[in-house]
């Protein structure tokens, strides 16, 4: 895809809150977040194959990172805080399970988000003797521009790492890391920092996304829709390219705004699921990766002959 | 000194002992055989050799020092390389990149970018697969992914290549331009120990042989002394493939 | 003494209901290769079954005749419909399991959602053997005593199904070696549905087990989700035996750090996971 076309487009989405009205920005808030969310999430689970559900406990690190420092510190400096504890939390959880089969990894993921939410709750309950935070209050623009500048970050770094050696080297340990450990790949490592760099702008997003919420306690911070969805919107937006997540979240945010403002709201849930049981099933590739196919069988199989 | 020493290397799995108390070593510049029936032991070795198990108890040691106990990739530095009895190639991804993999993490010291497509090209032109660069290793066919799994282990610049049964399910032809191949890899001045069910390609190519036999060393020498020890004959060689499986 | 009786007998019952919960995840795992993060859903689902029967009459007790069965064929189909397919379009065995991971993921939101329809959010109860015994002093109500009884027989009896009958070995033989099983006239899809089908009954029983002496609600399920994962990790991934004896030592500590410090009750699951983790991943009857 040439890069003018999304860079146009990302030229429009900036310049939302001068044309559209209140709603449109709030909108394309929640666009950004979950794009920012789903390209951080496949950085790593989309080349390893590594399923993360552990994306909820980063964001949620972000969100309680603006809680507890939001009314001491300039905003950017919350923000950073966000993200480098959500990196120090993943590197800590990387170099302990991704030693290990993938099957741990996804185990000990899986239960984060509730080790945190119990943890900090047991912290405010003892240690600070108060049940959840207030947050200080930041204007729609200033939130929306904020997400957009760590949404052009995150998309710079998925590019970098995927275009670089590194991203080589992931791309290996997701089709055969037994071999790519046996050509000189350091595994463990790559994919320990990996991790954690992919956490870093969930707790960004979730430090910014923290001062939306007018009251923060551990149930708030620490939902599980929030690993759900990036691996939904990644899957079916196909991990095969770095818009493919892009492209899910778009369809799924929009697809969650309206559900959510319409009779079938309490069955948004359902629905979600429902689509990611059924693209599992029939989709693997996600969309991106339909039209990939579709485009290579109209331009016709181009593979260069091999030798029998 | 031997380029790789191997002392009373064993392994247990479970109640079994896969390898046992087996002593090997090669020299620089040697093609060395491992043969054996099936289940003796052969793939465990190499897998001993170069880390994806480590030896309780053993010693490896490579150039002197001791190698077990190092992970995988520390081993690929340091100058030792394998192919996969079940190819292990990166199928999604085109065959230059496969190899560019080696050239980018295996040397101990890392080339850019330019110079590891280059040593891939030069790698590709050597095993005879330039003409399909660019196709996904999975659409080859399986002479061309075993040559891939060489070409990328050729990549990692190693001094010492381990072989695990490149010659299954060649035709002749085939069979003929493997060795020719395994032999071109010597005149490189590296070092090949190979596993083979094959006789041809090992009594063809080999200057020493091991035979492994339910884990142990049961014979060690020349291919004629091998062709000819009596306990050898009477475990394995009658049963033993030609050519082709 | 009678504190230590307290928190020792306390855990041993509830560590039958979480040997009972990760026997069933051990089962789904082992055999048919699925981690099922959905598990505690289907307790739920168990636990409100037979909160319904009883309120229409029926004895707490006896409903586990119908919620083992009934969520028994709901596993078995959702095995023979989601997740043969995904098996069937999975290239190898890796993606196939974080195929089936994510898949389980959604039946977790879709299930959980079911039960937020049908049953809202708010905390349900209902009393059933509420008295008390005293046991060396230490208080115990009978429900619990009761409950831990029935998930020890159900438990033992699944054992001795796996060991003695012919289903039995021919789920054993499919974990140990799917392909070789399939060679010997097992008919391997068949008996994978099984082992799906047998693990989400164990958790709808554990569920109403629980029903009779704890409050229930439709988010119950994820906290013995992640207890289970950590049980199943500490018996050792698939091992029957593994997870029966590992409920109990959870259940235990879990009784003590309870005690102790109640808010730090997953925390202390989670420091044993990680000692696991980083010690003897393969745990306590874990095979290679």
């Amino acid at each position: 895809m040439q890069p003018g076309i999304p860079v146009l487009l990302l030229i429009l989405i900036a310049l939302a809150p001068l044309y559209g009205s209140g709603y449109i920005v709030t909108l394309f808030t929640y666009f950004i977040l979950y794009m920012v969310l789903s390209v951080s999430w496949t950085i790593f689970s989309g080349s390893t194959g590594y399923i993360s559900l552990a994306s909820a406990a980063f964001y949620g690190v972000g969100v309680y990172a603006a809680a507890m420092f939001g009314e001491r510190m300039p905003f950017i400096f919350v923000i950073l805080i966000g993200g480098i504890a959500s990196f120090i939390l993943a590197f800590i959880v990387g170099a302990i399970t991704l030693r290990l089969r993938g099957i741990y990894f996804a185990m000990f993921t899986f239960g984060l988000v509730v080790l945190m939410k119990e943890v900090i709750h047991y912290w405010e309950i003892t240690i600070e003797g108060t049940r959840g935070h207030f947050v200080i209050f930041q204007s729609n623009e200033t939130i929306f521009y904020y997400l957009l500048g760590i949404f052009i970050v995150t998309m710079i770094v998925a590019y970098i790492i995927r275009k670089s050696r590194y991203g080589l080297a992931l791309a290996s340990i997701g089709e055969n890391e037994e071999a790519a450990g046996h050509t000189g790949i350091n595994v463990t490592m790559v994919k320990v920092i990996t991790f954690a760099i992919s956490a870093i702008f969930m707790g960004a997003a979730g430090a910014v996304m923290a001062t939306k919420f007018t009251y923060i306690d551990p149930g708030v911070a620490f939902n599980p829709m929030m690993s759900f969805s990036p691996a939904l919107m990644s899957i079916f937006g196909g991990m095969g390219s770095i818009y493919g997540p892009v492209v899910g979240a778009v369809v799924f945010s929009y697809l969650q705004e309206w559900l959510m403002t319409g009779s079938l709201k309490s069955y948004y849930m359902l629905i979600f699921g429902a689509i990611l049981v059924a693209t599992i099933i029939y989709l693997p590739s996600g969309v991106t990766g339909l039209i990939q196919n579709l485009w290579r069988r109209i331009r016709g199989a181009k593979s260069a002959p091999t030798r029998g | 000194m031997h380029l790789l020493e191997g002392e009373k290397v064993t392994k247990y799995f479970g109640g079994l002992a896969a390898v046992s108390e087996v002593d090997f070593y090669v020299d620089e510049g040697e093609i060395l055989g491992l043969i054996g029936p099936n289940g003796a032991g052969k793939t465990t070795l190499f897998n001993l050799i170069s880390a994806a198990l480590e030896p309780k108890p053993g010693v490896i040691k490579f150039r002197d020092e001791q190698i077990n106990g190092l992970r995988p990739y520390k081993i690929c530095r340091l100058g030792i390389a394998r192919t996969f009895q079940t190819v292990k190639i990166f199928g999604n991804l085109p065959v230059i990149e496969n190899v560019r993999v080696g050239s980018l993490f295996g040397p101990l010291k890392g080339l850019s970018t330019a110079e590891a497509t280059k040593v891939a090209l030069e790698l590709l032109e050597f095993v005879g697969l330039s003409k399909v660069a660019y196709t996904p290793a999975r659409d080859m066919t399986l002479v061309n992914q075993k040559r891939l799994e060489v070409a990328r282990a050729l990549a990692t610049k190693p001094t010492l290549l381990l072989l695990d049964e490149l010659m299954a399910g060649l035709n002749q032809t085939e069979l003929l331009d493997t060795m020719e191949l395994v032999k071109q890899i010597q005149k490189k001045g590296i070092t090949i120990i190979m596993i083979e069910h094959v006789m041809k390609a090992i009594m063809g190519i080999c200057d020493r042989i091991i035979v492994l036999h339910h884990g142990k060393k049961i014979a060690d020498g020349t291919p004629e002394e091998v062709a000819n020890s009596k306990k050898v004959i009477e475990v394995y060689l009658g049963e033993a493939s030609d050519a082709g499986s | 003494m009678e504190q230590f009786l307290n928190i020792f007998l306390g855990g041993l019952f509830i560590g039958g209901i979480y040997s009972l919960v990760s026997m069933g995840l051990s089962l789904q795992y082992g055999v048919a290769k699925v981690l099922n993060i959905a598990h505690g859903e289907f307790l739920m689902i168990g636990a409100f079954a037979t909160y319904w029967l009883q309120e229409i009459g029926f004895n707490p007790l006896l409903t586990v005749v119908v919620v083992g069965p009934v969520l028994f064929l709901v596993g078995f189909l959702l095995y023979r419909t989601v997740f043969t397919s995904i098996r069937l379009r999975s290239a190898h065995p890796g993606i196939y399991e974080s195929n089936s991971l994510l898949a389980a993921f959604g039946i977790y939101f879709i299930v959980q959602n079911i039960g937020i329809l049908i049953w809202g959010t708010t905390p349900h109860s209902y009393t059933y053997l509420n008295t008390s015994i005293s046991v060396g002093g230490a208080l115990f109500t009978q429900n619990r005593i009761v409950a831990a009884a029935f998930a020890v027989v159900i438990g033992i009896a699944f054992y001795l199904f796996l060991t003695n009958t012919r289903t039995g070995k021919a789920i054993r033989a499919a974990a140990q070696d799917p392909s070789t099983a399939g060679l010997m006239g097992v008919n391997i899809d068949f008996v994978l549905a099984l082992c799906f089908g047998f693990g989400a009954a164990m958790a709808g029983v554990a569920g109403s087990l629980i029903s009779i002496c704890y409050s229930l609600s439709t988010s119950m399920g994820l906290g013995y989700t992640v207890i289970a994962i950590v049980v199943v990790t500490l018996g050792g991934l698939g091992s029957i035996p593994g997870s029966f004896i590992g409920g109990f030592v959870l259940g235990i500590i879990g009784s003590g750090v309870s005690y102790w410090q109640p808010g730090l009750t997953v925390a202390s699951y989670y420091v044993i996971f990680i000692i696991l983790l980083l010690v003897r991943p393969k745990g306590i009857m874990g095979k290679q």
